[in-house]
């Protein structure tokens, strides 16, 4: 009894020796841990499969969800983590220490709706405001029809499809609504997760495409990314310009032509530009910007931040639209580029 | 050492490892409600309004308290007709015969399949169904949840029923029997009572279940942080709630969460200590 409890604590012993051997040590081997939002998933399983074939660096990322991903970079579990919404102020005086942000593609919220054998729905920010806050009730509504001359409504209950769980695809079209609608700011207001006046929820972005496909005269919002890969119907908005966009790969990364702070964080809803899609943003990978913490080497941190260097290249962006994603613009990607050259090892650049 | 000590140090390692999770789980539990419980009261258990919007915060559990307890008494109260008559075929009338064994297994093969596929099934079958016969108008909601929970429950309260009344002593029917009994009445005034308190247990077992069902009730109840008021309402429940909000959730959010799984866990530890009382009454 006793030669094999010996047993078994030499062997957790010799096991955990040598995980700590294989952390401290530098060179060859370089694997990354990485976790955070499940909206750039496919993305990011995409470009960290590529460049792990071309450089022999292996990359894992979990989708826990944006704040799952803080939570592991606040815990200093991971390389870096990744949300759909940037950390206000507040949140950034929370991390143990100055992180930043590094934008990698954009995407979108699309209205999606069903209704068999209409392909063409124009939603001004007005009838945007009073379905969803229940106002207007039923698809044959006078002042639907009178945005979408020539189209017939039938007459069908509107049902408002919206997620059930916290997520940043929210916090986008909450964003949005908020910024196009005084009513939507007072009674709802911006989050991940809401408050919600009317409709009914489903889990994640499958759950409500699930529901608004299964249900004639269902209406919801869904992350672009999915709302192309499935081609559900998508409604047209108005942008700040009043034009009525489709979300496209082009006119989502239209929304960030105007003018970007230099650290990238911005909510790119309701953009001035003509040609955007007005429910369009960022999605982001935070790190350290020290990233000497926690025994990391500088082999580690050397292959963190070349792999973002190599994430918002040309080379990795033309690989965006290929799963649904709209590539940064190219002052965006430059902008990133700034930001990796800021990040230090012991206080020394990393990148030049 | 010999054999028989080593078993008994092993006997009790393990089930003192069971003592330390079922502990650890509750300590755990409390210290995270604490500041739900602390802003809040016990307004968190009788309030309705559930505010995550950032800045103006407020939880209350009422409705998920509600919307767990309608959809399982429900489910319990569909499942009832359904299993009582299974456990009479399995245990009384069929009993030991092949059918009973073809049926026996597959009511326990019920228990096997995963939540989510009855969560699939109820949302691109059953729904649809109830629709197209004028039954609902959006599918979604109380009813339709429930259904999907009682056809869940139905192994738990049937297995256990239909094993105690085939355990009832053949001595007391054939006693009936020679009475001049129908077998009708003999089910009725002798198996029955007899078997009754260890019937109930098994109902108690799959009410047990279906009060900590998650993902079939997220995908067929709507996920509406109201009170249901009709069958046909939408609402949303413990386990649902918990399931859908946990993953964002962080600060007050994620202790009220947290407050809402040791409700439910007092909830079921009540449910089961009232179905010992009476139990123990019947028999």
């Amino acid at each position: 009894m006793k030669s094999i409890i010996t047993v078994l604590v030499l062997a957790v012993l010799f096991s955990s020796c040598q995980n700590s051997a294989k952390k401290k040590s530098t060179g060859e081997n370089v694997s990354l841990t990485a976790a955070g939002a499940t909206f750039p998933l496919p993305f990011y399983n995409l470009v960290f499969k590529n460049y792990s074939e071309s450089k022999g660096i292996q990359v894992t990322y979990g989708g826990i969800g944006s704040g799952g991903g803080i939570r592991s970079l606040t815990d200093k579990v991971v390389d870096f983590g990744a949300t759909d919404a940037y950390l206000d102020d507040a949140k950034m005086a929370e991390m143990p220490a100055p992180i930043v942000h590094i934008p990698t593609c954009l995407g979108a919220v699309v209205i999606a709706y069903n209704l068999t054998g209409i392909d063409e729905l124009k939603l001004s920010n007005e009838l945007l405001e009073k379905i969803f806050l229940g106002e207007i009730t039923n698809w044959n509504d006078a002042k639907i029809a009178a945005n979408n001359p020539g189209v017939k409504f039938p007459d069908q209950k509107i049902m408002f499809v919206h997620r059930s769980d916290g997520s940043g695809t929210t916090q986008i079209f909450s964003d949005y609504m908020t910024k196009i609608s005084k009513n939507w700011a007072d009674k709802v207001g911006t989050g991940k997760s809401l408050n919600w006046p009317i409709g009914m929820g489903a889990k994640g972005n499958p759950g409500v495409i699930g529901m608004i496909s299964q249900a004639e005269g269902a209406i919801g919002y869904v992350g672009s990314e999915f709302a192309f890969a499935q081609k559900t119907q998508m409604a047209k908005v108005q942008n700040s310009n009043g034009e009525y966009v489709l979300p496209t790969m082009a006119s989502i990364s239209a929304a960030a032509k105007g003018d970007i702070p230099d650290d990238t964080r911005i909510m790119l809803t309701n953009s001035s530009d003509p040609e955007s899609y007005p429910i369009s943003g960022f999605t982001w990978i935070i790190l350290y910007k020290e990233q000497a913490y926690s025994d990391r080497s500088f082999a580690q941190a050397e292959a963190t931040v070349k792999l973002l260097d190599w994430l918002v290249s040309p080379e990795a962006q033309a690989e965006a639209p290929n799963v649904n994603y709209a590539p940064l613009t190219d002052d965006a990607a430059a902008k990133a580029k700034a930001i990796l050259r800021t990040v230090t090892y012991e206080g020394k650049t990393i990148l030049n | 050492m010999n054999s028989d000590k080593i078993t008994k140090i092993v006997l009790f390692s393990v089930s003192f490892i069971i003592l330390i999770v079922a502990g650890g789980m509750v300590f755990s539990l409390v210290g995270g409600a604490i500041p739900a419980f602390k802003t809040f009261g016990l307004g968190f258990i009788t309030s309705t309004h559930w505010d995550p919007t950032h800045g103006q915060e407020e939880y209350g559990a009422l409705p998920f308290i509600a919307g767990t307890l309608i959809t399982s008494f429900l489910a319990l109260l569909i499942s009832f007709p359904l299993s009582f008559a299974t456990s009479l075929f399995l245990g009384e009338y069929y009993r030991n015969t092949r059918v009973a064994k073809i049926l026996g297994t597959m009511v326990d093969l019920l228990a096997g399949i995963p939540s989510i596929v009855y969560g699939l099934w109820g949302f691109y079958v059953l729904r649809p169904f109830l629709i197209s016969i004028g039954f609902e108008n959006q599918g979604f909601g109380v009813l339709t949840s429930s259904l999907v929970l009682a056809i869940m429950i139905i192994p738990y309260a049937t297995s256990l029923s239909s094993e105690i009344i085939s355990m009832v002593p053949n001595d007391l029917k054939e006693a009936a029997y020679s009475l001049g009994s129908t077998r009708y009445e003999v089910i009725l005034h002798v198996t029955v009572p007899a078997a009754r308190s260890g019937i109930f247990a098994g109902y108690i077992l799959a009410f047990g279940r279906a009060l900590g069902e998650t993902m079939a009730v997220t995908m067929l109840i709507g996920n509406r942080n109201i009170i249901p008021n009709s069958l046909f309402s939408t609402g949303n429940t413990m386990a649902s709630v918990i399931a859908n909000q946990f993953g964002e959730a962080s600060g007050l959010k994620l202790s009220a969460l947290i407050s809402i799984g040791l409700l439910l866990f007092v909830i079921t530890g009540i449910v089961n200590w009232i179905g010992k009382l009476i139990i123990k009454k019947m028999s």
